[in-house]
């Protein structure tokens, strides 16, 4: 019992340094162009790389899943299916709520679809620094699959130092070692909330909605961003007083677009120059 | 196995997963067509914020399953403690979240 409480308190007191890898302030060893001596080299220098604080802040919040999961009295099954298969925190988390609170399919489907939306542009401005003429298609359509926020943060400021031929290989290795260890993580997370006191079940429940709303007050530095998350929050809870199945969707929306228009005014733009820094650019 | 809801849970999963890695297959095509700063993705990643937002407010103030049982109160002054936390210890990601947690587990060890 108490190793389990150590365990828990230990993977929380992780998240404390993953946020400075967030915004990016370079925390790693220098880095020496062409590091490693092969490809291969570099697929495993990669997985060493996620094998340290990115992986055991992304294994948190996936505990925290696995917990939420066998809280809504599903099968592990369901737990390690969505992680294999989605394989993106918010998106996941959106879906088991949706789910579970009856919301229609095709209102799912969309508030997924636009949680996870941001990882077009992640896979679009990483891409290019792995693409070689002689590498199949198949390859990047593939690599595509490993790349979340966490990885995205990981290998993006790496990989220009590295040489050509060696980029690929980097990022698979990097992306499948998170990849493949988050399965055991929502298992974990799954069974600690069967065998721990019941506070410790609802803490591990709470961590997740807790984490992502401290990351959203972490960079108020874009006013359209800003209001998003204003509007958003003020929307999401009244509007599912009014129509539960489609609030999510309609907060999105109707919140979102205000947000990104009111950015784009005049009005939004004098609001960004004269109050908020200067954005600095991360997702 | 829900109680609400009309289909499975592995329908929802699978049709969750198919929208994600949409989003992984656009971006593998589209990576090297296109920028990543144009007022397209300007506006997903508003609706993404605002979409978010709303989930995690509805999370920390009308929970689902267990955490539906514990009184509103002790929700807020576990978020609140996360926050100021998160505030005094020059944003702390991990800190907030540790003390919140912490905050819930002592508010809630004797109540159940």
């Amino acid at each position: 019992m108490i190793s389990v409480e150590v365990l828990i308190v230990a993977l929380h007191y992780a998240r404390s340094l993953p946020n400075r890898s967030l915004i990016m302030t370079d925390t790693s060893p220098p880095v020496t162009p062409s590091a490693f001596s092969t490809p291969p080299a570099a697929f495993w220098g990669g997985a060493r790389e996620a094998a340290g604080v990115p992986m055991m802040v992304m294994g948190a919040s996936f505990v925290g899943f696995g917990s939420m999961i066998h809280d809504l009295n599903w099968s592990v099954w369901h737990a390690l299916f969505s992680t294999l298969s989605t394989w993106a925190l918010p998106g996941q988390i959106a879906m088991a709520e949706m789910a579970y609170t009856g919301a229609p399919l095709a209102a799912l489907v969309l508030a997924v679809g636009f949680i996870n939306a941001r990882l077009l542009p992640l896979v679009v401005s990483l891409l290019p620094h792995v693409r070689r003429a002689d590498v199949a298609m198949w390859k990047y359509y593939a690599v595509a699959m490993l790349i979340a926020a966490t990885s995205w943060v990981g290998t993006m400021r790496r990989l220009p130092d590295l040489r050509q031929d060696q980029r690929l290989h980097y990022l698979t290795g990097y992306g499948l070692a998170l990849y493949l260890n988050m399965p055991l993580a929502t298992v974990i997370g799954f069974y600690i909330a069967g065998q721990v006191p019941l506070p410790i079940t609802l803490a591990l429940v709470f961590l997740n909605p807790l984490y992502f709303l401290l990351l959203f007050l972490f960079d108020l530095h874009n006013a359209a961003k800003v209001l998003s998350l204003a509007f958003g929050a003020v929307l999401g809870p009244l509007l599912y007083q009014v129509a539960p199945d489609w609030s999510l969707i309609v907060t999105g929306l109707v919140g979102g677009t205000a947000a990104w228009w009111i950015g784009r005014s005049p009005w939004g733009r004098r609001v960004q120059d004269t109050w908020l820094k200067r954005e600095v650019r991360h997702d | 196995m829900t109680e609400a809801s009309m289909y499975s849970p592995f329908l929802a999963i699978t049709l969750a997963a198919v929208a994600t890695y949409a989003a992984r297959a656009a971006g593998a095509f589209l990576s090297g067509k296109i920028g990543t700063e144009s007022a397209v993705i300007d506006w997903i990643t508003c609706v993404t914020y605002a979409l978010l937002a709303g989930l995690v407010v509805r999370m920390i103030w009308m929970p689902i399953g267990a955490l539906a049982a514990t009184p509103d109160w002790m929700r807020f002054v576990a978020a609140g403690t996360g926050l100021a936390v998160f505030i005094v210890a020059r944003k702390s990601v991990g800190l907030g979240v540790l003390s919140g947690t912490l905050t819930l587990i002592a508010l809630t060890w004797n109540a159940f």
